[in-house]
């Protein structure tokens, strides 16, 4: 889809051609939205902004899954396994060796990058199936691995209770103080992500995406391209899982597990890949369906009275599965798309064509 | 290691390979035909213990009725999922693929969850409990034989699977439907110029690949008992496709008997670590396998072109 502008709206100067926010309104319109989302805790219910937080937090997992497997194209069912990493990391630093928070984030998201670039050696060899396959096998070490391995301080099975981040004497204990550390993150992280995939590392990426052996044959070092995608998506996972540690204030191996890693995939198809938009869209629309899932629960209950424990749990996987597949196979460019479709008609009005 | 308990732990690591073996092939059924690697062979699993428990229990079937009417009901399951959900799929990159299968596992499992609830159920016990065989080994350790135990579960699990394996690779060796579905797992556009209609296979494939899971579940549920838990043990079944080969029907034998051996040795090492390692032995192998040969011990290696 070409890139639909507005007459008069004009490129004078290269940084004007590079701009995302070209006007002055959508700056007002940014500010006033992140305003909105900075001041929730004021306005909205406990509930509401706790599910903000969760939805924050997955989109920053999704986010990292977005540059692997939407811009790369590389596969990856263990997204949860590095937040898995990224959370156990984090909760150590801070408990065991009194680390801030704010410094045992970012170096979680350094140390679950490293654990992705072990994970992603395969990646060299194999592709496609392949390496969905060994990032499974990753997404069932990890856990093990915190299962089993240093007992002592990884507490087995049992798992982890992880402190709650202090800044200069204030505790972030509850969700509406949570929240800002949440969104200050996935601000970051949302620039980060978009930065990556418009530089030159991300021109590299969709390179590899689109045929690996020519973008080789270009001159794309694939080698250190598929490794550096392996290693930022596990950047993300990891901040999204010490984030979420800290924010359910209990860690165990089952915290992040495969199906996460699936519902991480889902999110991407749902947004549309290989767009900066889509884990955003994604990450809200599926969390809202869980919601939703949770809400319609008690109606089911009467509908299915034998099964009335499990009517949730089972509404949950049922409707995010059916929701994937309607997309699939009605619009696989999932509501990235969708949402350019009807910029572009907005823009074209009153001439659809 | 452990060498007395060796023979034991190698033996049931071995008997353990056959379901395994019986899991892998359904997954392999559908990939030679369609390319498309079956996440949802799990969920496949469940639903036809799960209605295999329903005519048997619920509604007082005999057991081998049961077993029948559930085997054509996931047939039946099969062909429609063929239609409904990867017919739509054709020509798909592999991401949509993966994540189509991926999602009909989450419907399934919901379904299978909103219908049978989340209960611990008891199986009818096919084989007998009682009495287990026991072989007397030639290896002697502390002046005695060892004597090897073997469930009666186990043991007849084991050799249905290993038919089932038989006899679909008989029936792909030697009937024209066979044929047809060998010439499709080749390449299909050049299948479909010789006349063969690749949507039948395709549907064939499915409705087999539903009858095998529904085999599996109802062994694996009459030796393991059935809960929603049971979809699980085609995650293990994973290394056993790729070991073996993705489009090799005896490769998933082989693959099956390799992993369930290797894991039975391990679980009877002495030192813990590797014991705990039992678990994720297959995953270990998977790894090794994918690094050394991606493309198995049997399978086709298929060159890239650009």
């Amino acid at each position: 889809m070409a890139i639909l502008r507005p007459a008069g709206d004009f490129d004078t100067t290269y940084a004007h051609d590079m701009a995302t926010i070209r006007q002055p309104w959508q700056w007002v319109l940014l500010f006033a939205f992140i305003l909105a989302l900075y001041t929730l805790p004021f306005y909205a219910s406990q509930s509401v902004v706790s599910l903000v937080n969760r939805i924050g937090i997955t989109i920053i997992a999704v986010q990292g899954l977005s540059i692997l497997t939407g811009y790369t194209g590389q596969i990856s069912l263990g997204q949860a396994a590095f937040m898995t990493a990224g959370g156990y990391i984090s909760a150590l630093l801070v408990s065991e060796l009194n680390w801030s928070f704010f410094l045992a984030l970012p170096a979680a998201a350094i140390g679950a990058g490293v654990i992705g670039l072990i994970f992603g050696l395969p990646s060299l060899r194999v592709k496609g199936f392949y390496l969905a396959m060994s990032t499974l096998a990753a997404q069932f070490i990890i856990p093990w691995f915190t299962r089993n391995a240093f007992p002592e301080v990884l507490n087995g099975a049992q798992g982890l209770n992880v402190p709650v981040p202090v800044l200069f004497g204030l505790e972030f204990n509850s969700p509406q103080r949570y929240i800002y550390i949440t969104l200050t993150v996935l601000i970051i992280s949302t620039i980060a992500a978009y930065n990556i995939t418009r530089s030159r590392m991300g021109r590299a990426f969709v390179a590899i995406r689109d045929h690996d052996l020519a973008a080789e044959l270009l001159g794309v070092n694939l080698f250190k391209y598929k490794l550096l995608a392996f290693f930022l998506a596990s950047v993300f996972a990891g901040a999204a899982g010490s984030l979420a540690a800290h924010n359910i204030r209990h860690l165990n191996s089952e915290t992040f597990n495969l199906i996460d890693s699936v519902i991480f995939l889902g999110m991407l198809i749902i947004g549309g890949l290989g767009s900066n938009l889509g884990p955003i869209f994604g990450s809200i629309v599926v969390e809202l369906l869980t919601e939703g899932a949770t809400l319609l629960g008690p109606f089911f209950i009467t509908l299915f009275p034998s099964t009335a424990s499990g009517a949730v749990q089972a509404l949950r996987p049922l409707f995010f599965g059916f929701t994937l597949m309607m997309f699939l196979i009605f619009e696989p460019r999932g509501l990235a798309h969708r949402w350019q479709i009807v910029k572009a008609a907005w823009r074209l009005r009153p001439f659809s064509h | 290691m452990n060498w007395q308990l060796l023979p034991q732990f190698a033996v049931t690591g071995l008997l353990l390979g056959g379901p395994l073996a019986l899991n892998a092939l359904g997954i392999v059924l559908i990939f030679k035909a369609t390319y498309i690697f079956n996440f949802a062979q799990g969920q496949m699993l469940l639903l036809g213990a799960l209605i295999t428990w329903w005519f048997a229990l619920e509604l007082g079937a005999p057991l081998w009725l049961a077993i029948i009417l559930a085997v054509v009901l996931s047939a039946i399951l099969g062909l429609l999922i063929e239609r409904l959900a990867l017919r739509p799929m054709t020509g798909q990159p592999l991401l949509s693929i993966i994540l189509m299968t991926l999602g009909l596992s989450q419907v399934l499992q919901g379904i299978a969850l909103l219908v049978f609830g989340s209960v611990q159920r008891n199986f009818p016990q096919i084989f007998s409990v009682a009495d287990p065989y026991k072989i007397t080994t030639p290896f002697v350790f502390n002046g005695n034989n060892i004597t090897i135990i073997l469930k009666q579960n186990l043991v007849w699990s084991f050799v249905i699977a290993i038919l089932c394996v038989l006899i679909i690779s008989l029936f792909f060796r030697f009937t024209k439907t066979g044929l047809t579905m060998r010439g499709t797992s080749e390449d299909h556009e050049l299948a479909q110029s010789m006349g063969i209609n690749i949507n039948r296979v395709f549907g064939i494939s499915w409705a087999l690949a539903g009858v095998v899971a529904t085999v599996a579940g109802v062994l694996l549920a009459t030796s393991s008992g059935l809960d929603m838990s049971l979809s699980v043990v085609v995650l293990s079944a994973f290394p056993v496709v790729l070991l073996g080969g993705l489009d090799s029907i005896p490769g998933t034998i082989v693959g099956g008997l390799i992993i369930g051996l290797s894991t039975g040795i391990v679980s009877a090492s002495k030192i813990q670590v590797i014991r705990d390692m039992t678990e994720i032995m297959p995953y270990l192998l998977l790894l090794v396998v994918l690094l050394i040969r991606p493309e198995g011990l049997f399978g086709q290696k298929r060159i890239e072109r650009i």
